[in-house]
Parts: C-alpha cells; sequence; structure tokens
C-alpha cells in the first residue's frame, strides 16, 4: 500500500467531534501497520487554532480549510476540497467517521474516485497489504468482511467503537492551509436548529437510558430523564414508543432508528424485540429493567432487574445520585 | 426503490461463509424507500405531475412494482436483473445511465437498504447526475423551481435549500406511508411497467466473509424490585467497571 493514510476529522462547530479522534487514532494504527503517514483533514470556520491537537492522536500532517462558508457542513464545497485534496496527496486509504456529514460526504467522494465506502465499518485490518473491513449489515444480525479493488480504499467508522487514544509524546504535526474557491452549487445551507438544550447525540453518548412500550406514555419519561441527567446521559427509545409518537424518531435505537454503542444502555419497560435488539447489541454493558420476567430483554442483557419501571427507576436515580455525590 | 428483506426476518448465512441466503426470506419495499414514494405521492396530490418508481432487481421484484403503484406511483421503470453486482456504485451507476434519458424534477431515494446497510446510492447517483442531494431529510417543502429540505443530523435539523432537479433521501419521520386499497391493488395491475436491461458496471466492493455477529455471554436477573437497584450499582461499578 502507498500514500498517506487521509483521515476526515470532522468539527461540531468550536471544537473537533469525539469521532474525528477515534478516526485519526485508528488511522495511526493502520498507518504503523503499513508504514505510511497519516493526514488529516479538517474543514470549517476558526478550525485552524485547533488543528495541531490532531497530533496527539497520531496526526503526522493536517491540511485547514477554513471558510465562514464551511461553518456548517455544505456537500458540494466539502467534496471539493477532499477531492481536491485527494488528487495532491494520493492517499492509500481515506476515514471518515459515520456521522451524519460522513455518511454524506463519503459516497460523494468514493464515486468520484471510481471506488466505493466500505460503510459504517467497526473493524479495519491490513491483511497482505489489503484494506480488510469489518462492517455489520441487515442491521447487525450480521457481520460481513469487504475489501475493495483499486486504490484509495474509503471507509466510514462507526462512532464510539474505536477508541480515541493520546499518545506520549504527542506528533507535532505539520499544518497546511488549503485555499478554499467556492465551486458553483445549487445547494444553500441555511441553518442548523437545534433539538433543545445542547444535548449528546445518541450515537456519541456513553450512557442511554432507554423507554418502550413499558412506560405507558409520553409523560412517564420525565423519571428516565432524571435518571440520565444524573448519570450524565441521555434517553432514548423503542420503535414502539416512537409509532406511538410519545418520543422524536431521533430519539429511535433500532434497525429503523439509530444503532449506539454506549458504554452502559439502560433499557427501562423494553421487550428487547429483534428490532431493537439490533440497534444496541454492542453496548458494552447492558442492563434491563422490566416487569415482565420472560421478556427477551433478559436473553441477552448483563443484568436485570424484574420489577416495576416506576418503582425502580426513580430508586436508581436516588442510588446513583448518592454513588456520583460520593465519586 | 430497493426489494429488501422484512425487517422482522431471521437471516441464515450460505454454507460457503460469502453469502446471505434469501430463498425463503419474505420480501417487502425497502421501508426508507416507503417513505420516499409516500413523498413523492403527497407532492403529486399538491402540485400535479407523475410519479415514476425505478427498481434494479430480479424478476420477483413485479411483486414490490405493483405494490408501489397501488401506492400512487403511475408508471415503474425495472431493471431487471436476476445478479445485479451487489456494490452502491455499480447501482447508482446503472441508475445514473437510466435517469439521463428521463426527465425529472425531484429524485427520491430511501437513505438505506436495510439490508446491506451501505448509505451510498442516493449522493452516489447525484453526483453521477451533477445535481444537489439533500440526504437523511425530515421535511421536503416544493415550490416554483426550489425546495427546501430539513436534513436530519446529531441533536437537530439542517436546513437546506435547492434548486431543481434535485435529489433527497429519505429519513424516517419523512411521512407516514399509506395503506393500499383492494382496489388499488386491482387498479395497479394495469399501470405501465417499463422492463428493460440496466447497463452493466463492474462492482469494486468484494465479500470476503459474512458471520454472525459473537453471542453475548449470558447475563444474570439480579432481583425483583427496588432491592435490586444497591446491588446493580455496586456491580456497575465494582464487576462492569462502567460507572
Amino acid at each position: 500500500m502507498q500514500g498517506p493514510i487521509l483521515v476526515f476529522a470532522e468539527s461540531s462547530g468550536t471544537e473537533f467531534r469525539k469521532s474525528a479522534f477515534e478516526a485519526v487514532t485508528e488511522g495511526r494504527r493502520l498507518a504503523d501497520l503499513s508504514k505510511t503517514e497519516v493526514h488529516a483533514l479538517c474543514i470549517g470556520h476558526r478550525v485552524k487554532d485547533r488543528a495541531s491537537s490532531l497530533g496527539k492522536f497520531g496526526a503526522d500532517k493536517v491540511y485547514v480549510a477554513d471558510d465562514e462558508s464551511l461553518n456548517l457542513f455544505q456537500p458540494d464545497f466539502y467534496r471539493q476540497i477532499a477531492l481536491d485534496l485527494t488528487k495532491k496527496i494520493h492517499p492509500s486509504i481515506i476515514l471518515l467517521p459515520a456521522t451524519s456529514t460522513g455518511k454524506d460526504l463519503a459516497p460523494r467522494l468514493a464515486i468520484h474516485l471510481n471506488t466505493v465506502v466500505a460503510a459504517d465499518c467497526t473493524e479495519l485490518e491490513i491483511r497482505d497489504q489489503e484494506l480488510i473491513a469489518t462492517r455489520p449489515a441487515y442491521a447487525g444480525k450480521v457481520l460481513l468482511k469487504v475489501k475493495m479493488k483499486g486504490s484509495p480504499n474509503v471507509a466510514t467508522l462507526r462512532p464510539n467503537v474505536f477508541t480515541a487514544k493520546e499518545r506520549a509524546p504527542p506528533i507535532s504535526p505539520s499544518v497546511e492551509s488549503l485555499s478554499f474557491q467556492k465551486p458553483t452549487t445549487r445547494m444553500t445551507v441555511r441553518e442548523f436548529v437545534t433539538h433543545g438544550a445542547k444535548k449528546q447525540d445518541l450515537t456519541e453518548a456513553g450512557v442511554i437510558v432507554s423507554g418502550g412500550r413499558g412506560m405507558g406514555g409520553p409523560e412517564n419519561y420525565k423519571i428516565l430523564e432524571e435518571l440520565a441527567s444524573v448519570m450524565g446521559g441521555v434517553v432514548g427509545a423503542s420503535r414502539a414508543s416512537v409509532d406511538a409518537g410519545w418520543r422524536p424518531h431521533s430519539d429511535q435505537v433500532g434497525q429503523t432508528g439509530r444503532t449506539v454503542s454506549p458504554t452502559l444502555y439502560i433499557a427501562c419497560g423494553i421487550s428487547g424485540a429483534i428490532q431493537h435488539r439490533v440497534g444496541m447489541i454492542n453496548s458494552k454493558v447492558i442492563v434491563a429493567i422490566n416487569k415482565d420476567p420472560e421478556a427477551p430483554i433478559f436473553g441477552f442483557a448483563d443484568y436485570g432487574i424484574i420489577g416495576d419501571v416506576f418503582e425502580v427507576v426513580p430508586a436508581l436515580t436516588q442510588e446513583m445520585r448518592k454513588y456520583y455525590g460520593k465519586n | 426503490m430497493r426489494r429488501a428483506p422484512d425487517t422482522a426476518t431471521r437471516i441464515k448465512i450460505s454454507s460457503d461463509g460469502k453469502s446471505v441466503v434469501t430463498s425463503d426470506t419474505e420480501f417487502v419495499i425497502n421501508p426508507y424507500e416507503e417513505y420516499a414514494l409516500e413523498q413523492g405521492v403527497q407532492l403529486k396530490e399538491k402540485h400535479g405531475g407523475e410519479v415514476t418508481v425505478l427498481t434494479i432487481g430480479p424478476e420477483k421484484s413485479t411483486s414490490i412494482i405493483l405494490k408501489a403503484l397501488a401506492l400512487g406511483a403511475d408508471r415503474a421503470i425495472h431493471l431487471k436483473s436476476e445478479n445485479f453486482p451487489d456494490d452502491p456504485s455499480a447501482v447508482a451507476r446503472a441508475i445514473a445511465a437510466e435517469l439521463k434519458t428521463v426527465e425529472f424534477d425531484v429524485l427520491l431515494f430511501g437513505k438505506k437498504g436495510v439490508d446491506d446497510d451501505n448509505q451510498q446510492v442516493g449522493p452516489m447517483v447525484a453526483e453521477l447526475l451533477g445535481i444537489p442531494c439533500v440526504t437523511q431529510i425530515v421535511k421536503l417543502d416544493i415550490t416554483t423551481g426550489k425546495a427546501v429540505a430539513h436534513r436530519e443530523v446529531e441533536g437537530g435539523v439542517i436546513v437546506v435549500e435547492t434548486s431543481l432537479p434535485s435529489a433527497f433521501t429519505a429519513e424516517k419521520d419523512l411521512t407516514v406511508p399509506r395503506y393500499a386499497s383492494l382496489r388499488e391493488l386491482v387498479a395497479a395491475r394495469k399501470k405501465p411497467i417499463l422492463v428493460k436491461d440496466p447497463q452493466q458496471f463492474p462492482g469494486v466492493l468484494e465479500t470476503v466473509s459474512v458471520q454472525y455477529p459473537p453471542p453475548r455471554p449470558p447475563g444474570r436477573v439480579l432481583g425483583k424490585g427496588i432491592e435490586a437497584v444497591p446491588i446493580l450499582v455496586k456491580i456497575l461499578h465494582e464487576e462492569a467497571k462502567v460507572i
């Protein structure tokens, strides 16, 4: 494999996304295996100051495209910048986070580079100088190992799966500014409208407290919000509760919602149908609280409590409050 | 429109460990394309025009084509191929080649297939055609020559304006698909279906192996009711080390 590994280090407003650090760390690991360099690309507005911090995760070189019009993801602009850079440095592998931005940008790049994307990967390896990507399909009911003909290979990495690791000592990367000429475009990105208070996204959250049909109604999610807030987590939902109109679709975990892999997933009043299971099965630890001892969720949760969510969850909130007060 | 296994289906791996067995799988319209189709039909009801559905797939795709025609599409293009490469770039190139011969204002896709989860075809087709594409949309408003779409992203939506023709990929919240009546199912059989061969493009993506994910180690029930709560907190801290 020849050519550096190019990593798209995505920003969100004034900071890098956690998944940017994860992708740079993984890029470093692959670069060491194939004896090449890691080049990172950061695009945004006022991103230059933080560019060199990617050296902590192993970037040898950082390219920066900085312009007010790049503050929010504009596909035509971002694609052009990434494509121009690709033509200049001829990377062997291009890594992007499998975020809403990465999932949009990667296929646009790939088709212009006569290739395809290994999408939403959970593991990468180099075998006989070839990139082999492991990716879940059928919402995780199976794992595919895939490879791609030609060069470069493009892969997106599922957030929260790869570990971001700081190096000691850090690399002091060289930082190069890219000139940005706005290409013609027929898209205008107007604004970002937030869903509410600055809240972590489900795909990047460390703790998720999720509620299902057993919550009985939208008003009862308050107890889950409280538990999540004490634990610094966010609230998710099953398809049943989203279809009932209790929670927005952006909260849905499962095959037609988000696929999540938090450190801790607490399923409250969720039966554990396959639709839901595939969206959260890769959580590090799963806790189930359900009054039905026969619920399928107890078949794959690490720890279960059989009981009424309206009693157990407030008690758990109180206990966690005590715990976090002490620690 | 993609022909996809029903999401409740159990998935079986072939004996050579390189593919998924689909012989006894129940196939439906890929759910995300149902949201897209419903959006197309709603646009027609509001602004006039016609809805054409296009699919690449085997002979058996006829059942989902008839379903789409019953749900409000006016005509269909079936690029018939029994074993088209399972590669999003090849699919995108074949669709783009076909669309170069068709006039349209709005091109709707589902955001992804629920089978291969690749999530690439929509933006790839748009890039090949040189038209705008807004992915993962939850809202679409069309006025003369212009579209305003809401794109679902982490923590909120991004509002994007494009000029037509333009492509969009549907997120779940875009629409609530309707049901087809028996009368519509019968009427669908009279609607035109253009059957032709897709242009062939070589695939780039190669599947090395297919495996089931490793099973989770068996868990345990810690107890009943609130008495189990302190035990859970202790275990999460000391044993699982996640808090």
